[in-house]
């Protein structure tokens, strides 16, 4: 039963090559329960349907001239793309708990791609939802720009969100080890974070003590590149994108050292 | 594999303390002991999941501090819990290893399949991992660890929670493969009537040290005759070493045990 295994390959590809296999997985698990695609759009189609007509209708928050709704979208895109990665915290305790991350940490595989590769991995399963949210929005007859370009934008932005929100939640495991404090901690960050963003309302009308906490909250960053990639608002895509990406690969780095602490 | 004044200490609870062990190559060799013995901490360690605090420990002659990626591709690893993802299909669980430890691209589907069938699984390859039963699970995990043919064989109760006969299957293909590769085999167990049947050699781990190590004949016929008058088992030398005192294990220790059914 002998086995020709490749020879050890670069730091790079190896990253490269164990994030694509992890992700793969993540793929694999999606095409055998689409229900999760259905039931977690529930509540961005809340927002959107509920929320969103209603406040269309109440013309209270200025949108310097974009219906309510359409400046909405891109907000709700952005928070679900944020509930999904924000869990994945407790499912990695859960991975632990089954022992599925030990035997994961025992291959030859840096812990850095196996953070990257849950990262993307939320990426991945952000974009199946966000899938179901643009074409809600389309439905309700939001103005999108459906430029091939602009939209693989949509699709960068919300992987690099994703990735940050996720290694976010996974170093928060990893400092509180167990699942039932980790949801409590879930819930206790993701509104505030929410709110502390541009999702709802334009920085403008924020007060300025929220006004800070939205200067570093990357989800802001996010929703500015969506809204302005889907809409066509003013945006600083190259600001956007650069926060993004230094944030996720920050989180990828402080994830990644701090992995370890959950097989201990 | 050597290990050399292996110490470790979790706060003020001291898990391994002063190990020294060497399993030869190409045998199975089983460590036995109580909940709490540091039976698991030494495999972690060994296993590259918690650097030695101190001591050394060397798998085929790569040291596990300094060369973790190399240790970690000679060993195949099942933990105790079972622990192949149930939302994939046993071919995915196992093609997801041999991409992980490096299985070339033009090998992969053609030793995915040959270790599926080795684990006599190939009628269920293609079935969500979380519609077998206990055995077959072990067996999947057992082809998770063999699809890069490794040279070190790590099992940490391999068989709790099973039935006999799953437990036998578990073992007949534990054996099969080692007796075609040679590979060497530790496992840890509770079952002193399989560690009797299956290892070449034991060694008996209490309060983090090695009490006793020998063939499990000789560390029966050490016994001189027998515990209670009658004839001598493994279970009587594991009394002998560990005495009353057995409340080592703690919460967790019962928790995992039980997960894995």
């Amino acid at each position: 039963m002998s086995v020709p295994l490749a020879a050890p390959v670069e730091p790079l590809r190896l990253l490269a090559s164990r994030t694509a296999a992890l992700c793969l997985v993540e793929l694999q698990k999606l095409r055998r329960d689409r229900t999760e695609v259905v039931t977690r759009a529930v509540q961005p189609a809340l927002w959107l349907l509920v929320f969103g007509q209603t406040f269309t209708r109440l013309h209270v928050i200025p949108t310097g001239g974009v219906p309510y709704l359409d400046f909405l979208a891109p907000g709700i895109l952005a928070q679900s793309a944020l509930f999904v990665s924000i869990f994945y915290g407790i499912h990695i305790i859960w991975e632990r708990d089954a022992g599925v991350l030990a035997k994961l940490m025992v291959t030859p595989t840096p812990r850095a791609a196996l953070v990257t590769g849950k990262a993307f991995a939320a990426g991945v399963r952000a974009l199946t939802q966000a899938l179901v949210v643009v074409v809600l929005a389309a439905l309700l007859g939001v103005g999108l720009d459906l430029n091939p370009l602009h939209l693989l934008g949509v699709a960068a932005v919300l992987v690099l969100g994703s990735a940050f929100f996720c290694c976010l939640s996974i170093t928060l495991a990893g400092l509180v080890l167990k699942r039932d404090r980790m949801m409590g901690i879930g819930q206790a960050i993701i509104m505030p974070l929410f709110f502390a963003s541009n999702a709802l309302y334009p920085v403008s009308v924020m007060p300025g003590w929220l006004r800070v906490l939205n200067h570093v909250n990357p989800l802001s960053y996010e929703v500015e590149a969506l809204r302005g990639l889907l809409i066509g608002t003013p945006a600083r895509l190259l600001l956007d994108f650069g926060v993004l990406a230094g944030s996720a690969a920050v989180a990828v780095a402080v994830a990644s050292a701090i992995l370890g602490r959950l097989t201990r | 594999m050597r290990i050399a004044g292996l110490r470790h200490r979790f706060k003020e609870t001291v898990a391994v303390d002063g190990l020294d062990l060497v399993v030869r190559e190409a045998e199975v060799f089983g460590l036995l002991g109580p909940n709490g013995a540091g039976k698991t901490t030494t495999i972690r360690v060994l296993t590259t999941l918690l650097p030695p605090q101190a001591g050394t420990v060397e798998v085929f002659g790569q040291d596990v501090r300094r060369r973790r990626m190399a240790v970690r591709r000679l060993i195949g690893y099942v933990p105790q819990a079972l622990s192949a993802d149930p939302a994939l299909s046993g071919r995915e669980n196992v093609a997801l290893f041999a991409r992980l430890f490096d299985v070339p691209r033009a090998h992969r589907r053609e030793r995915t399949a040959e270790v599926i069938d080795a684990m006599g699984l190939t009628d269920a390859a293609d079935r969500p991992a979380g519609t077998y039963s206990g055995g077959m699970i072990r067996r999947l995990e057992l082809a998770q660890a063999l699809v890069s043919a490794p040279r070190l064989l790590v099992l940490d109760e391999p068989t709790i929670g099973l039935d006999p006969v799953a437990r036998a299957g578990v073992w007949d293909r534990i054996h099969q493969t080692r007796a075609r590769t040679g590979m060497t085999v530790l496992v840890t167990t509770h079952y002193m009537e399989e560690a009797a049947a299956h290892c070449d050699r034991v060694a008996l781990m209490h309060r983090g040290r090695i009490r006793a190590l020998d063939t499990p004949a000789a560390l029966v016929a050490s016994l001189d005759g027998g515990g209670d008058g009658g004839e001598a088992n493994l279970d009587d030398v594991f009394r002998e070493y560990t005495g009353d005192d057995l409340d080592g294990g703690g919460f967790k220790d019962v928790r995992a045990a039980r997960r894995a059914r």
